[in-house]
């Protein structure tokens, strides 16, 4: 499989702190990748560089062989990568429907975007939804439209920072089917703190820790790993041996 | 079926209702008004008009585009200046017309470009655009000498331009505007600028700047170039100001005062008693301030500014969302469900 998007010794220092470094990381097409790390390992630092939020202070990221660092975010967008932010940024004066239109309104006509905002409504499980202004949805909610915003105009690559935050049991096992479910058409990336969920969709995880790759494997060998519990639970090293695999 | 709910079809539709009924009140007004009213009154009218236009403009960028425009004034008074020098070097003062809206078009683009491509956060826009205004105040204020000419037309320091001559019957420079058919012209154009409003916001365009407004980050993670967006409808406000001050023009005479610190707070002052968010509110709040001014100044002993200022302050405490959407609001509840 080709390399749809591929970062090489990405760096993003803000003053003394480095918050990414040296991350060489690639992402194939089709491929659904889990991303953990505790908070603040630098995980939204890095999707914030790959969206063109933030201009990486080093490094150089590549979509598909072409060379994006710097872009700004509307043209790395227009390239085919769509992503969900960890607190749900959305359009809270619109309808959850005006919202998904206006994604799809760049690549469609009016009619056509409207039935395809539908139609992913309708797959997300919030049809219901649809004429509801989203300032004044749940957040399980929010998360949701969220994702119906994303996913509609059907991007090469969804970058999902922490999609079942806040949500129900429930709207996290629909929300995990419906990973497996894109990733048939769309590579996918994921972060994510719950185990469960981790267990249920990934094949390969990256484990992020103060700024840098700490392991990158396949989940279940990822989740025995020492080390990663070592980073999450902050065991000190004599104790690794104490650690259940 | 959720779909079937308030369709875009029916949306659109119900924009060009309102412009169409925004078409007609002006129609009937500006058919009626002339005949009931003396010509102190029509001449007051138009001013008001002109002033309804221009909160429109802001109404735009403000409440629409979510741009904060301190310097509204700044379009305003360049509108009136070009349509004022354009109008005393042509022969016919029709040709001054698109001048007048162009040169504040232009100007608001260039100040646009490097707000919007410079990355200047939203605080630094209102001092950047307050400054631009008070640069221009201070220019033209100071413009006095006998130097100061653009080909026949003296830019008379704070005298301003007195001489301006009034619109002509298109093509026929011999037949100048009589102030009714001004007044006529000034209520057509703020029935056209609201139709156009309207359908601009209704328009692809105008719903993703509306979109930039609620979330800058998501509609540029969307695709689109926030930017590109914000210069259209910041530039489209200018060119509305300009209009503005052309109408102005016609009715009073241009000086200095209208790019005064006083006219760009009073638009914005107009824009938040209507409410911030709609369209005809900041008309009808230009309309009221404005006669509520001028009563004001007939009273002995009171400062105008100071009623203007209590208003204000009373309006926000008393209807925070401003006229529009309180009368809205009540209508609402007044009447039964289905017709509202």
């Amino acid at each position: 499989m080709s390399v749809l998007l591929a970062t090489e010794h990405l760096t993003m220092r803000f003053g003394g702190v480095v918050a990414v470094d040296d991350v060489s990381l690639s992402i194939e097409e089709r491929e659904l990748r889990c991303l953990i790390g505790p908070n603040g390992a630098g995980k939204s630092t890095f999707f914030r560089c790959l969206t063109g939020q933030y201009r990486p202070s080093a490094g150089r990221i590549l979509w598909r062989g072409e060379d994006i660092t710097g872009l700004e975010p509307h043209q790395i967008a227009r390239r085919g990568i769509g992503i969900k932010t960890q607190v749900p940024s959305l359009f809270d004066g619109l309808t959850a429907l005006e919202g998904v239109v206006l994604a799809l309104r760049r690549q469609h006509r009016e009619r056509e975007a409207r039935r395809r905002a539908l139609a992913v409504l309708e797959r997300l499980g919030i049809a219901e939804l649809a004429h509801r202004p989203v300032g004044l949805l749940a957040h399980g909610q929010r998360q949701l439209v969220e994702l119906a915003t994303v996913v509609a105009p059907a991007p090469d690559l969804i970058i999902l920072d922490e999609p079942t935050a806040g949500m129900s049991a429930e709207e996290t096992a629909g929300t995990a089917a419906l990973i497996r479910d894109m990733n048939r058409d769309h590579a996918i990336v994921v972060v994510e703190h719950d185990m469960q969920f981790i267990r249920a969709i990934a094949r390969k995880v990256t484990v992020f820790h103060q700024g840098r790759v700490l392991v990158e494997d396949s989940a279940e060998a990822v989740l025995a790993d020492p080390r990663v519990h070592d980073v999450y639970l902050g065991r000190p090293p004599e104790a690794r041996q104490a650690v259940p695999a | 079926m959720p779909g079937e709910g308030p369709g875009r079809a029916s949306a659109n539709g119900r924009a060009a209702f309102e412009a169409a009924l925004g078409l007609l009140a002006a129609g009937i007004a500006a058919w009626w008004l002339p005949q009931m009213l003396e010509l102190f009154s029509i001449i007051n009218a138009t001013v008001y008009t002109a002033m309804a236009v221009l909160a429109l403009s802001l109404a735009l960028v403000w409440g629409f585009g979510g741009i904060l425009c301190f310097g509204q004034a700044a379009f305003f008074g360049l509108g009136g200046y070009a349509y004022a020098v354009a109008a005393l070097n042509l022969p016919d003062t029709t040709y001054a017309v698109p001048i007048a809206i162009l040169v504040p078009s232009l100007a608001a683009a260039a100040l646009g470009y490097v707000m919007f491509f410079g990355r200047i956060s939203d605080v630094y826009m209102g001092v950047i655009t307050l400054t631009v205004t008070l640069i221009l105040f201070n220019f033209v204020n100071s413009t006095a000498g006998e130097e100061w000419r653009i080909g026949a037309a003296p830019l008379g320091g704070f005298n301003g331009i007195p001489t301006t001559p009034p619109l002509n019957l298109p093509g026929d420079p011999g037949t100048p505007l009589a102030p009714e058919q001004i007044f006529v012209l000034a209520v057509l154009c703020l029935g056209l600028c609201y139709a156009l409003c309207k359908l601009v916001l209704r328009s692809r365009f105008g719903r993703v700047v509306v979109a930039i407004r609620e979330n800058e980050l998501r509609a540029a993670l969307l695709g689109y170039d926030v930017r590109l967006y914000k210069l259209g409808i910041f530039t489209i406000g200018g060119a509305m100001a300009g209009l503005a001050g052309l109408l102005f023009a016609n009715c009073v005479f241009v000086s200095p005062t209208m790019f005064s610190l006083a006219y760009s707070g009073q638009i914005i002052i107009w824009v938040m008693v209507g409410g911030i968010g709609t369209l005809l509110g900041p008309v009808i709040g230009a309309m009221l301030l404005q006669a509520l001014t001028a009563w004001v100044g007939t009273l002995p002993e009171i400062n105008p500014n100071l009623i203007l200022g209590l208003v204000l302050l009373v309006a926000v405490l008393a209807i925070p969302r401003g006229l529009q959407p309180t009368v809205a609001g009540w209508l609402r509840r007044r009447l039964p469900e289905d017709a509202a």
